[in-house]
C-alpha cells in the first residue's frame, strides 16, 4: 500500500508577482485520509498555494509531484489525477443548467445520452453531501438561490464521472451555506477522508476549522508558520499563530474629540457606520467581506445620479488602476485633473493654464516623477500612476475620500509619502475612509471597522488597534 | 402547478409577438390564409432564419459579426458564378470562407479582440471579394438550389417548414448537443471553463465555424430563392440578424441565447414589414416603423427581465 506517499507534494515554492512575493518557500505534503485546514490573514499566501495545488500557476522555483513522481502539472492534468477544487467564488456557467455545467466539468462525459448520465452523476453526489437538498438538475443555475448554487458547486466537484475525486480542495466552502447545510458538508468531508481522500479546507470560521481538520497548517506574508496536528490548536493559539510578534508601528497622533459626523450609514444588520470630520477610518477584516460594497453604497448615496453638481461630497480612489482607475490614452495631466474640470473651467471651456498650474502644484506636493505632464501617463511607474490618482481625488473640494484597497503593489517609498499627505489632508479635516487588506495600513487609522459577511462586527478605536483584535474579529469562531 | 422556467418565460414572449403579427395580418387581408399567400409572405424566412442562427452562434460565446450581412452577399455571389459554373471551386471557396472564419474566430480569442472590430473590418474584405467575384447584379442559382428551394410541401409552404426544420436541427447542435453546452459554457463562464480543462481557443474556432456554415446556407438558399445575386443583395442581413436574436429572447452577453426563439424573431421580423405594407405604410416611414416595433417589443423584454430578477431575489 502506498499510504504513506502523499497524493501531492509541492517542495519549497516561490512565487513573484512583480515586487510582491506571494510564496516564499512553501512546502506543503497532501497525504490521503487527512483533512488540512489552510488559515492566514489577506495576503498570507492561501489562494497562491491553492493555484499551484490546482495546476492554475506555475512557481517560479520549487518542485511538485504527484503520487512521488514529477509530473508536468496543469490545469488539464490536475483533474486528470483527481484533483477538484471549489473556488470561492462562483465558476458555473449561470446560463447553464445543473446538468450541462455537470458536463463541461467532467470532459471525459460524452456520446449519446450524456444528459442522463450527468443527471444521475450530479444527482448521486448531490443526495449523498447534502440529503434533502430538493434541487432540481434540469433547472437553470442562474435561477437557483446562492447557497443552492454552492451546494451545487460542491458536490460537482465531490461527484464521480469516470475520474474519482482524490484531493478537493474548499476554498471557503460554508460562506453562503445555513448552519445546517454546512455541518452536512463538514460530516461529508470527514467521510471522505475516512475512505482515504484528502480535503484542503481554506475557512475564516476558525471552529469550522477546528473541528474537521485533521491538520492545521497558517500561513503568514507567503510561509508557513505553523504546521501542526488540529488537535493542539485552540481558538486562541491560532489566531496567536496568524499574527505577527509585536511589530508597533507609527501610530495615528490625533487627540481630542471626534468633529461633526459627516457620513452616516446604517446597515440592515451589526454595527453602523459613522464617519466624522478629519478622520481615518480604517475598513478591514478578510477581503471580499462586504469592505468594496461598503465603499461603493457610500458613494452612490453622497454623489449625484443624474446631473453633475459642483461641489460633490464625496470622491473614490480606485483599488484596480487598470479597471476603473485611469485612462489609459491620457496624459498625466488629463488624468489628474479630471476630477476637478468643473473648478477649472469658465462658461464650459476648460482654462488650459488653469489647468496646468494646478497640475504642477500637485506635482510638487505629491511628487509625481515626471519631466513632463503632458507625458502619458502609462509613462508612469505603478506606484507613480498610483499617485496621480490620489492628487485627481485630494485636488477636488469633496470633503471625503473615499480609498479601495489604493496601495496593492505600490513600493515601499511610495507608500509613505501617500501616508504622510493623508495625514496632512486629514489634520485639515477632511475625512479618510480606507478599505485596506494590509495591517500596518490599518494601524495607521484613527478609527478601525472589522467586516465579517458583509457586516461590521467591531469598532476599533486608537489603542484598541491591534493585530490580534483585528485577526480575532475578522475570523469566526463558531459557525452560524 | 410547476413554474415556467426563465428560458420557456423568454420564448413566450416572441411567440406572443409573432401571433400577434400573423393575427393582425389575417384580419387586414383575409385571402392570406392561404397556401400561397403564407408562400408569398414567409418566402424569405429560410435565408434569414440562418443568418439570424448563424449570428446567435457568434453571440453565444459573446461576440458580434458587424460582417455578417457583406459575408452572406459574398457567398450568394459565389453561389451564383463558381458554383454554377466550376462547382468543385465554388465548394471550395466556401470551404476557405468558413476557414477563414474559424482563424478569426481564434484570433479574437488568442489576442482578446474585440470581435466587434475584427468583425467590422472584415465585413469590408468581404465586400470587396463580393464585387470581385460578380461586378455587376446577375448570375444564375445552381439548378439543385433552385429546384430545392421551389419544392412546395403538402402541409405548408417552404419557407414555414424549412424554417422549422432548421430551428429544430439548430436547438440540438445549440442547445442540446456537448458541443453546443461547450459553446454556451464559453459565454457563460469562460474562465471555469478553461478550469474545467478546455481550450477556450478552440472552442471560439468552433463556434465561429459553426456559424460561417449556418452563414454560407444562408446565402446558397438565398439564390435559391432570388436566382441571381449582386454584392449588396444581404447587408440588411447584419442589423437584421442581431435584432432577430435579441427579439428572441437571446443576451448580447452571458451565453443566453434560444435557437428556436432566434427563428421565430427572424420571423417575427420578417412578418412586421409586410404588415406595414399592409398598413398602407409610405415606404418613407417602413423601416421607421420596423424599429418601433422592436423598440416595443424590447421594452416589453425588459420588463419581464426585470419580473425575473424580482422573482430571482425573492
Amino acid at each position: 500500500m502506498s499510504t504513506l506517499q502523499p497524493i501531492i507534494a509541492v517542495t519549497a515554492a516561490h512565487v513573484r508577482f512583480g515586487e510582491v512575493r506571494a510564496l516564499d518557500g512553501v512546502s506543503l505534503a497532501i497525504m490521503p485520509g487527512e483533512c488540512i485546514g489552510l488559515v492566514g490573514h489577506n495576503g498570507a499566501g492561501k489562494s497562491t498555494i491553492v493555484n499551484v495545488i490546482n495546476g492554475g500557476l506555475r512557481p517560479q522555483e520549487g518542485s511538485l509531484t504527484c503520487d512521488g513522481k514529477d509530473i508536468d502539472w496543469s490545469v488539464g492534468v490536475a483533474r486528470a489525477q483527481g484533483l477538484r477544487c471549489v473556488f470561492q467564488e462562483l465558476s458555473l456557467c449561470p446560463n447553464l443548467t445543473v446538468i450541462e455545467n455537470t458536463r463541461l466539468m467532467h470532459r471525459n462525459l460524452g456520446g449519446w445520452g450524456w444528459r442522463d448520465k450527468a443527471r444521475q452523476i450530479i444527482r448521486t453526489s448531490l443526495d449523498r453531501v447534502f440529503p434533502d437538498h430538493g434541487i432540481d438538475p434540469g433547472a437553470q443555475v442562474g435561477a437557483l438561490t446562492i447557497a443552492e448554487r454552492q451546494m451545487v458547486e460542491i458536490a460537482m466537484s465531490f461527484s464521480d464521472a469516470g475520474i474519482a475525486p482524490r484531493v478537493v480542495i474548499l476554498d471557503e466552502p460554508t460562506s453562503s451555506l445555513d448552519a445546517g447545510l454546512a455541518e452536512q458538508l463538514l460530516n461529508h468531508v470527514r467521510r471522505f477522508i475516512a475512505e482515504g481522500g484528502a480535503v484542503i479546507l481554506v475557512s475564516h470560521i476558525l471552529g469550522e476549522v477546528l473541528s474537521t481538520a485533521t491538520r492545521i497548517v497558517v500561513m503568514k506574508d507567503g510561509r508557513t508558520v505553523a504546521e501542526r496536528p488540529a488537535g493542539e490548536f485552540t481558538q486562541v493559539s491560532l489566531v496567536d499563530a496568524m499574527g505577527s510578534t509585536a511589530r508597533d508601528q507609527t501610530r495615528s497622533t490625533r487627540t481630542g474629540p471626534a468633529g461633526a459626523v459627516v457620513l452616516r450609514q446604517d446597515l440592515p444588520r451589526g454595527l453602523p457606520f459613522v464617519a466624522h470630520k478629519g478622520e481615518v477610518i480604517g475598513l478591514a477584516g478578510l477581503g471580499g467581506h462586504g469592505q468594496t460594497e461598503m465603499l461603493v453604497a457610500l458613494y452612490e448615496k453622497h454623489s449625484p445620479s443624474w446631473f453633475p453638481v459642483r461641489d460633490p461630497r464625496a470622491i473614490f480612489v480606485a483599488g484596480d488602476r487598470r479597471l476603473n482607475g485611469t485612462f489609459d490614452l491620457w496624459s498625466i495631466l488629463r488624468n489628474m485633473t479630471v476630477a476637478s474640470l468643473p473648478d477649472l473651467s469658465r462658461a464650459g471651456m476648460v482654462n488650459r493654464s488653469a489647468e496646468a498650474k494646478r497640475a504642477a502644484t500637485w506635482q510638487a506636493r505629491i511628487a509625481i516623477r515626471t519631466p513632463d505632464m503632458n507625458n502619458p501617463i502609462l509613462s508612469l511607474s505603478g506606484g507613480n500612476q498610483q499617485k496621480v490618482l490620489f492628487a485627481r481625488a485630494l485636488s477636488t473640494r469633496a470633503p471625503v475620500v473615499l480609498m479601495d484597497d489604493p496601495m496593492r503593489g505600490v513600493d515601499i517609498g511610495t507608500k509613505q509619502e501617500v501616508y504622510d499627505i493623508i495625514r496632512a489632508e486629514a489634520a485639515q479635516g477632511r475625512t479618510f475612509i480606507w478599505y485596506s487588506t494590509e495591517m500596518s495600513e490599518i494601524a495607521l487609522c484613527d478609527r478601525v471597522y472589522i467586516f465579517r459577511e458583509g457586516v461590521i462586527v467591531a469598532d476599533l478605536t486608537g489603542t484598541q488597534i491591534t493585530e490580534h483584535a483585528i485577526l480575532s474579529a475578522s475570523f469566526k469562531g463558531e459557525a452560524a | 402547478m410547476k413554474r415556467l422556467s426563465p428560458d420557456a418565460l423568454r420564448l413566450a414572449l416572441p411567440v406572443l409577438a409573432l401571433s400577434v403579427l400573423i393575427i393582425s395580418v389575417f384580419i387586414m387581408r383575409p385571402n392570406v390564409m392561404s397556401y400561397n399567400g403564407l408562400h408569398l409572405l414567409f418566402k424569405l424566412g429560410i435565408p434569414i432564419a440562418l443568418a439570424t442562427l448563424a449570428q446567435m452562434i457568434i453571440m453565444s460565446v459573446n461576440d458580434l459579426d458587424l460582417s455578417m450581412g457583406s459575408f452572406i452577399s459574398f457567398v450568394a455571389c459565389v453561389t451564383a458564378t463558381w458554383l454554377v459554373d466550376a462547382p468543385l471551386i465554388g465548394a471550395l471557396m466556401l470551404l476557405g470562407a468558413i476557414a477563414t472564419y474559424a482563424a478569426l474566430g481564434m484570433v479574437i480569442a488568442w489576442r482578446g479582440l474585440p470581435s466587434i472590430v475584427v468583425t467590422l473590418g472584415m465585413s469590408f474584405v468581404w465586400a470587396g471579394l463580393a464585387v470581385l467575384v460578380l461586378p455587376t447584379p446577375g448570375g444564375t442559382a445552381p439548378g439543385w438550389v433552385a429546384s430545392l428551394m421551389s419544392v412546395r410541401p403538402t402541409l405548408m409552404p417552404m419557407g414555414i417548414a424549412g424554417s422549422i426544420i432548421i430551428a429544430v436541427v439548430a436547438h440540438f447542435v445549440i442547445m442540446r448537443s456537448s458541443f453546443g453546452v461547450l459553446i454556451r459554457g464559453v459565454g457563460g463562464n469562460e474562465r471555469s471553463v478553461a478550469r474545467a480543462g478546455w481550450s477556450v481557443l478552440w472552442a471560439r474556432a468552433a463556434a465561429y465555424a459553426t456559424a460561417a456554415s449556418f452563414a454560407v446556407l444562408a446565402g446558397i438558399t438565398l439564390v435559391g430563392l432570388m436566382t441571381s445575386a449582386d454584392a449588396n443583395i444581404a447587408l440588411r442581413y447584419t442589423l437584421l440578424s442581431i435584432a432577430g436574436v435579441i427579439l428572441g429572447g437571446g443576451e448580447f452577453t452571458g451565453g443566453r441565447v434560444s435557437a428556436i426563439g432566434a427563428v421565430v424573431g427572424a420571423l417575427t421580423l420578417l412578418l412586421a414589414g409586410s404588415f406595414l405594407t399592409f398598413l398602407k405604410v409610405p415606404n418613407d416611414w417602413q423601416i421607421g416603423a420596423q424599429g418601433m416595433i422592436l423598440i416595443g417589443i424590447l421594452g416589453l423584454r425588459l420588463l419581464l427581465v426585470r419580473l425575473e430578477k424580482r422573482r430571482g431575489r425573492a
